[in-house]
């Protein structure tokens, strides 16, 4: 069985509307219309244990309903949910001893008391045994460089200092699973680089089981071997990120360097996605060797790369291709 | 079922607590007010007691206890709550609460205890100083906060007073908790201004309230936040009734716990995260 198991799984919303104006606010106070936005529809996977999963769409796809889902803190409207064998929203307890989530746009911890202070108090609201804390927290203070950080009050930690701290909270009482909700959302290049392998580093070395969400597509390149892909509350693809291109980006992208400002030939027009002025940026569907051919002959070539193009690309027609097919 | 391990609940109380008596000058703030306003609430009673053409139903040294009790406890009324905790609600912070691995209503049953006792502790102290010794030496000595009636009355009057402060944590987490429904408990909280320190005996001892109140004002349960324990204290509640009157008091705690705790898990299958 695996260590997660998700199957059907919806989750509605209603959301109480009000017509607008002041007779809007009036007509509010007698009935209440109520609209039903679905959050998740029918929503299956499954992942075992040690697996590193990216979790991606565009906003309002319901990540973060399933993040809460998961970790008991909402209750959906059908389907089931089994982690290590306990239904997350009816043993709450038992299961967000064994897990830890980190929300990267809030912190757990405690805005007025020192990071350490905060680490006490998880030690104690957890009951993690002494000598377990010590190790683990010694640990994460190392490998996440917190050192410095320990007693400083949290309101005075810089967003990337914030973050590494919340992870660390996340990962005190040893959880075996890991969720991270946009957890390098605002994060400098340093930070998020810093975050990512230490994501990786737990995943390989402790066996924790992560999902992830987020916008920033380099995270998911740089640390994800499966993709769950969701939009509007439907699992669109469960497969690797090569699953993902040869579904939705088989094209290739050909960057030319010119030696002189020359103009593009009207064949070639369509293919433009950039253009500056020494460099050309094509999208080329099929045959790229004759493609390649007749631009070393039509132009002054200085440079020229051929590459994938870039996930965010890829991802985007997907969305677009989805949304056409409705 | 897991056992109930008081240490996590008693950590979250110890840190908050800590924490809320960083807040010095507000509290210190809050004492000039206090004093003031016992101040005046003893010269308008005893006006009263000067003219009274009947026995009152009170002596005015059980009134000076009522009044200064209720002033230097001032910060223990439930009529407003944890602005922490309705930071939680507005940002969705709540999620964070429901990933401890503690029972919710317990958790903000200790939150709340520490919000309640901190401030009401740090501005205690400046206050009784005033009405134990700065009143006597200012010649006003029958202004003074009494001693208890008796050993055995204060001994009563502790038991009752924490009986007073867990009602009082009971009824400030029913407003909390109606954050689940209404976002904002300051619709809420302004009710609660108005009601609780009439029907407590705040402004004005319920004894003497007129006689046809009296049995209502008995059973309702805000009488056992200021009425009881003042009156025990002073005596004006005979030991022989502090007991009884003690079990009326837990029954309401009972009761509005039995209930805060109902309207948790209700509100929990209903839930929503605000802020995505």
């Amino acid at each position: 069985m695996p260590q997660i198991l998700v199957e059907g799984l919806s989750k509605t919303f209603r959301i109480a509307e009000r017509k607008p104006g002041l007779w809007g606010a009036f007509g509010g106070l007698l009935h209440r219309r109520y609209r039903s936005v679905d959050a998740l529809r029918e929503v299956s996977f499954s992942i075992d244990e040690g697996e590193l999963v990216g979790y991606i769409g565009p906003n309002g796809a319901g990540k973060s309903t399933t993040i809460k889902i998961l970790s008991g803190i909402l209750v959906p409207n059908s389907g089931r949910c089994e982690i290590q064998g306990r239904v997350p929203w009816k043993q709450r307890r038992e299961h967000v001893a064994t897990i830890g989530v980190v929300f990267g746009q809030r912190t757990q911890l405690w805005w007025d008391l020192p990071v350490i202070e905060s680490f006490d108090l998880l030690r104690d609201i957890y009951r993690i045994p002494g000598s377990i804390y010590q190790s683990n927290r010694d640990e994460l203070i190392d490998m996440l460089d917190l050192g410095s950080l320990l007693d400083v009050p949290v309101r005075q930690l810089s967003l990337g200092q914030r973050v590494r701290c919340d992870i660390a909270a996340a990962l005190l009482h040893n959880p075996s699973i890991l969720f991270l909700d946009e957890p390098t959302i605002g994060l400098d290049a340093v930070s998020q680089l810093s975050v990512r392998a230490f994501i990786k580093k737990i995943c390989r070395e402790q066996n924790v089981t992560v999902l992830l969400t987020t916008h920033d597509l380099d995270d998911i390149e740089a640390l994800c071997d499966r993709i769950l892909v969701l939009n509007d509350g439907r699992l669109l693809l469960d497969g690797t990120i090569a699953d993902l291109r040869d579904r939705y980006g088989d094209s290739r992208y050909v960057a030319v360097e010119l030696e002189s400002i020359t103009s593009v030939a009207s064949a070639h027009e369509s293919l433009v996605v950039e253009r500056s002025e020494s460099h050309i940026l094509f999208s080329v569907e099929s045959d790229v060797p004759r493609f390649v051919d007749e631009v070393l002959r039509l132009y002054p070539v200085k440079d020229l790369l051929i590459t994938h193009p870039p996930i965010e690309r890829v991802v985007a027609s997907m969305y677009q291709a989805e949304r056409v097919d409705q | 079922m897991k056992p109930f391990l008081l240490h996590s609940y008693l950590a979250v109380v110890a840190a908050r607590f800590r924490m809320l008596l960083q807040y010095r000058v507000a509290a210190l703030a809050g004492v000039a007010t206090q004093i003031f306003w016992g101040c005046i609430k003893l010269m308008v009673l005893g006006a009263f007691y000067a003219v009274a053409v009947t026995t009152p139903p009170m002596t005015f040294t059980a009134i000076v206890a009522y009044v200064w009790l209720g002033q230097v406890l001032i910060g223990l009324l439930p009529w407003n709550h944890d602005p922490e905790l309705q930071e939680l609600f507005t940002s969705g912070g709540v999620a964070y609460e429901l990933l401890r691995p503690l029972d919710l209503y317990w958790f903000w049953f200790a939150r709340t205890l520490a919000f309640r006792t901190a401030p009401t502790l740090l501005r205690m102290i400046p206050g009784v100083i005033f009405a134990v010794l700065v009143l006597p030496m200012i010649g006003l000595p029958e202004w003074a906060l009494p001693p208890p009636a008796s050993i055995a009355h204060g001994l009563m009057f502790s038991v009752s007073f924490i009986a007073t402060v867990m009602l009082s944590c009971a009824i400030t987490i029913l407003i909390t908790i109606s954050m689940f429904w209404l976002i904002e408990a300051r619709g809420l909280s302004t009710f609660m201004y108005g009601v609780v320190p009439v029907f407590s005996g705040m402004i004005v001892p319920l004894p003497l309230f007129p006689d046809w109140m009296q049995p209502f004002l008995h059973w309702q349960p805000f009488r056992g936040l200021c009425d009881v324990p003042f009156r025990i204290y002073s005596g004006d509640i005979p030991l022989s009734m502090a007991t009884q009157e003690i079990t009326l008091q837990l029954l309401w705690v009972v009761v509005l716990i039995a209930a805060g705790y109902s309207l948790i898990s209700f509100a929990r299958v209903r839930l929503v995260v605000q802020g995505g």
